[in-house]
This record gives C-alpha cells, sequence and structure tokens, in this order.
C-alpha cells in the first residue's frame, strides 16, 4: 500500500473517498437487504406466525447443522427476493404519464441513499486524516435536512404520475404529512446545536465522546423524542404511513409500480429508514463512540471496533423501528396535523427556548 | 325513548397524549415476539411441526370438503332429491338424477338414487349448505381440507369417489324404519325392492 503515500494529495482523497462510497454504498445495501427480512420475521413473530423459513440455495443441503438453523431463520431469503424483483415483469400501465412515472422511483431512493454521506459512521482507520464519513460538511444537518426533503417529491410524483386515484391521494396525503412534521423536525434539532455549538455531524459525534453521560438523549430528551416521532413520518412508517396505507389506499403511492420500479421504492423506504437511525444515532446516541467513550481511534482494530459500535446503535433504531409498526394503528389525517401542529411545533420551540435560557444564564 | 345516553368520560392528559397505549402496545407485541422466538405458535402447538412436512390436526367439527356417506349397512343414503344442488352457492354440485326407468335406490323403501352425483372441489367453498340441507344426512362436511390434482377434470369427484371417500356415517335410518312400522301396521304398498 506503499503507493498510496507517493500520490498527489487530491488523488489520495478521491481514491479514499470512491473506497468509502462503494462500502458505505454495499453496506447500506446488505442493511436494506437484511432489514426486510428482519421486518419479515419480526411481524411473523408478533404475529404468532413463522416467516420466511424455507428459501434456500443448493449448497445449504451439504451443511450439516448450520444449513438448517439459517435455512429456519430465513438467511438466504433477501437473496431470493432480489433475485424475483430482477426477473419479474416490469410493467408500465397505458394510462400512466410516462416521465414522471419513470424518475419518480429514483427521486425517492436517491435521496434517502445521499443522506448517508454526511454520517460519521466510525472514526478512523489507522490513518488520522482520513476520518470515515464521506463528506464531513460543515453544513451537515443543513445538507441532510435539504436533501431529506426531496424524496418526498418523488412520493408526491409517483402519485401524480400513476394517474390513478389511489397513488393521487397517497401523493396528496405525503406532501399534507411533510409540512407537518418537516417543520418540527427542523425546530427539535436546533435545541441539539444550540448545545453542541456546530452544525457538523462530526463535531457533534465529538461532542458526545466523553461517555454515556454525554449522550445528548439525555441532554435533550425532549428534542430526541420528537425528532424520533417525527423521523416515522418522514419515512412513512407506521404509524404515520399515510401515503402508503395498504389498507385504505391499496399500496398508495405505489399501487401501479411492479417489478424493479416497485423495488426502488421498497429500497428507499428503507434506505430512508437506515439514514433517519443514522442521523438519530450520530445527533443523541453518541455516534460512533462506545458507551464508555472514546477518542478517534489510533489503530486499525479500535476504528474496527468503533464502526461496529456504530452498527449496533443504528440496529436498535432499526428494529424500533420494525417493532413499532406491528404495535400501532395508523393515525388519521388530522391527527397527524394536530400532533404535528399543535403538540411538536410548539413543544419544539418551548425546547429551544428553555435551552437558550440555560445556555444564556450558565455562559459567561 | 329507548336510546341511552352513555357518559363518556373524558379522557386524562396522560391518557390522551397517547403513552399508555404505546406502552401496553409493546409489551403485548413483546411477549408474543418471545413467546415466537422460542418456538412456539399454532402450528407447533397443534401439530408440533409445520405443514407440509406435518400435516395439521384437524379439530373436531372441522367443516372440510364434503363427501357421500353410507349407511350402516352399505346403502347410499342420497336420494337424489336434488336439494344440495339448488341451494349450493358456487353451484358446485351437479346431480345426474335416475329419471322414470333408472336404476333404483339400492335399500329398501327409498325411491331413487342418483345415477350419477358430481361435486366439483375447484368451486365448492366448504359452506356446509348441502350438508345442512340435505334431509338424509347422506352428505358430510369431512375433514380433508387439502386437495389437490393435476387437472381440473381430476378435481371433480364423482359419486363413486365421494362415497369411498365419505365411509359410513352412522346415523338414523328413516327409510328403514319407516318400513319396518309399514310392515308392523300391515299397511302396503311399500316398496321393497
Ligand atoms: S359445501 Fe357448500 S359449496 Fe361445497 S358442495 Fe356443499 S353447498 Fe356446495
Ligand atoms: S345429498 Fe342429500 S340433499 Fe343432496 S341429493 Fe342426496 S339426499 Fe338430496
Amino acid at each position: 500500500m506503499d503507493f498510496i503515500r507517493y500520490l498527489d494529495p487530491t488523488v489520495q482523497f478521491m481514491l479514499f473517498s470512491a473506497v468509502k462510497i462503494v462500502l458505505v454504498f454495499a453496506v447500506a445495501m446488505t442493511g436494506v437487504a437484511y432489514a426486510v427480512l428482519v421486518e419479515r420475521k419480526v411481524s411473523a413473530w408478533i404475529q404468532d406466525r413463522v416467516g420466511p423459513n424455507r428459501a434456500a440455495p443448493f449448497f445449504v443441503h451439504y451443511l450439516p447443522v448450520v444449513g438448517p438453523f439459517l435455512t429456519k431463520l430465513g438467511i438466504f431469503q433477501p437473496m431470493a427476493d432480489g433475485l424475483k424483483f430482477i426477473l419479474k415483469e416490469d410493467f408500465t400501465p397505458s394510462y400512466v404519464r410516462k416521465i414522471y412515472f419513470w424518475i419518480a422511483p429514483a427521486i425517492s431512493c436517491v435521496p434517502a441513499l445521499m443522506t448517508l454521506a454526511v454520517i460519521p459512521f466510525g472514526s478512523t482507520l489507522g490513518n488520522a486524516n482520513n476520518p470515515m464519513v464521506i463528506a464531513d460538511l460543515n453544513v451537515g444537518i443543513l445538507y441532510t435536512f435539504g436533501i431529506v426533503s426531496l424524496g418526498v417529491y418523488g412520493i408526491v410524483l409517483a402519485g401524480y404520475a400513476s394517474n390513478s386515484k389511489y397513488p393521487f391521494l397517497g401523493g396528496i396525503r405525503s406532501s399534507a404529512q411533510m409540512i407537518s412534521y418537516e417543520i418540527a423536525m427542523g425546530m427539535s434539532v436546533v435545541s441539539v446545536f444550540l448545545v453542541v455549538g456546530d452544525l457538523n455531524l462530526s463535531k457533534v459525534v465529538a461532542y458526545q465522546s466523553g461517555g454515556i453521560h454525554e449522550w445528548l438523549i439525555f441532554k435533550q430528551p425532549l428534542a430526541f423524542f420528537i425528532f424520533l416521532v417525527s423521523a416515522f413520518a418522514e419515512t412513512n412508517r407506521l404509524p404515520f404511513d399515510l401515503p402508503e396505507s395498504e389498507t385504505e389506499l391499496v399500496g398508495g403511492y405505489h399501487t401501479e409500480y411492479s417489478s424493479m420500479k416497485f423495488a426502488l421504492f421498497f429500497l428507499g423506504e428503507y434506505a430512508a429508514m437506515i439514514g433517519a437511525s443514522a442521523m438519530m444515532v450520530t445527533l443523541f446516541l453518541g455516534g460512533w463512540t462506545p458507551i464508555w467513550g472514546g477518542a478517534p481511534a489510533s489503530s486499525l482494530l479500535v476504528g474496527l471496533s468503533h464502526i461496529v459500535w456504530f452498527l449496533a446503535k443504528l440496529g436498535f433504531f432499526m428494529v424500533l423501528f420494525i417493532w413499532v409498526r406491528w404495535m400501532l394503528p395508523r393515525f388519521r389525517y388530522d391527527q397527524l396535523m394536530n400532533l404535528g401542529w399543535r403538540r411538536f411545533i410548539p413543544l419544539a420551540l418551548v425546547n429551544i427556548i428553555i435551552t437558550a435560557g440555560l445556555i444564556a444564564l450558565t455562559h459567561k | 325513548m329507548s336510546t341511552k345516553v352513555v357518559d363518556r368520560t373524558p379522557l386524562t392528559f396522560y391518557e390522551r397524549s397517547y403513552l399508555p397505549a404505546i406502552l401496553s402496545g409493546l409489551k403485548v407485541t413483546a411477549r408474543h415476539f418471545l413467546r415466537s422466538a422460542k418456538g412456539h405458535n399454532t402450528a407447533t402447538d397443534l401439530s408440533q411441526g409445520y405443514y407440509p412436512e406435518v400435516p395439521w390436526t384437524v379439530a373436531e367439527g372441522y367443516r372440510g370438503a364434503p363427501y357421500l356417506v353410507r349407511d350402516q349397512e352399505g346403502h347410499t343414503k342420497c336420494v337424489s332429491c336434488q336439494l344440495c344442488e339448488f341451494i349450493c352457492p358456487p353451484k358446485a354440485i351437479k346431480i345426474t338424477p335416475p329419471g322414470p326407468e333408472g336404476i333404483p335406490s339400492d335399500r329398501a323403501n327409498a325411491e331413487k338414487m342418483p345415477r350419477e352425483f358430481e361435486i366439483n372441489m375447484l368451486r365448492c367453498i366448504f359452506c356446509g349448505m348441502c350438508q345442512e340441507v340435505c334431509p338424509e344426512e347422506a352428505i358430510f362436511l369431512q375433514k380433508d381440507y387439502s386437495l389437490t390434482g393435476t387437472s381440473r377434470e381430476e378435481m371433480i369427484y364423482n359419486k363413486e369417489k365421494l362415497l369411498s371417500l365419505g365411509g359410513t356415517h352412522a346415523g338414523i335410518q328413516k327409510w328403514k324404519h319407516k318400513l319396518e312400522s309399514a310392515q308392523h301396521q300391515e299397511v302396503f304398498p311399500v316398496k321393497t325392492h
């Protein structure tokens, strides 16, 4: 690996970034596939069903104990699912608005993946000048909010392009939903940044690196709660999956989609879940820092352990997302608006004022 | 006025915060999750295994596929009255009556029995109407729930097949008793074959 050292710093930076992008993308995609599996298995267990326990490629047959066990857990199911999506007929109904119909899935999927770019998912790996974040932006959180909101356009556009009533209603609901939670979400993080004093997500993590008592979830519980609930709304997860509503809208905005285009929506939803979980881990649970705290890693092994810590915390939120889905009934349209406008926005404002007041009093 | 106005106590602040509902929801789902994670579910509780390998143990009173039954002496109970054919909601039953010169019933005193009796199992919805309506207790919903075949024709069960699958039903033998009492009272003519 010596030749890297002789390269020009810009080339080095590009090389490292490319590697990180590929890695994060691969991990996120695998994460999406297995989040779907976890979702299916958890939902099955909560509802006293069995869940996927059959799919197995031929070689599993030759593994004595491990093979049947993995098959029972459905470990091979995501591969079968992916294959199915690829092989299915991609059907475009004749009455849709073709161009919008085609770009909507991409618009809903790409932003969800792009938010991962600013998340510090680890400290360093060996080289101190090479932090484990794709883009160490100084306006990290603003970037995230800006990009994430774009995902809604994909849904609205899908609703409009499908030219049929259920997707249309789904699209309308999605836009109504967005204006109800987005403001509360934005306001809830203001108090976080009042405490930290920086918009850069790496600095937020550094602020919390002292250990579990430094985590912002304990310093800003109200902000965390509002952010958590808004994250459910943003990722269209139950109890706020109004745009999708299988029971009333037959799948809502993606009713008319099939095959890979549907898979993109699906992927977008789970990628958004991963993104939102990563945001919450970074903002409130101390990012990659272990619970006893820790400085950026000096050795490769510690660096890897930090990434594992990050993934573990991320997994916690993913399970929470999935668990809540099978627990709460869907909120009604007006209840969501009520919750967003009349409860969370005032609460977030009060939180900002109190936080600002306390900081003004204690700061000399 | 028969209307009764029920006073609803307004929800407390705590209840309106959704928190109690969320907490009890977490409790219920966690209980079910842990139970399933330990390997318990309806399939394992009832049959100690999963369906294709371990067929489900059917509960008493289960309404599966309808079959024709024979009486204790091995006679066809059906008298070809066609009530089941008329009531069957999806029109799964098709009966060919014997006609004026058709085969007589294989038991004493009953006038007829069907020349052919077909149930299309692809149409049958296991509703039990035929069993309910039959005046002869000749057709019963039995425990078969998984019927398969490789063609549509194969799924149309004829009289022979239905009778062999149905077995014997030790129910009342209406016509036998009628015959006995008629003979006892020496009231004739009663068809004895
Ligand atoms: S069970 Fe119902 S559907 Fe089936 S043959 Fe009898 S009446 Fe018809
Ligand atoms: S099965 Fe019963 S109802 Fe149907 S034709 Fe025979 S006797 Fe009548």
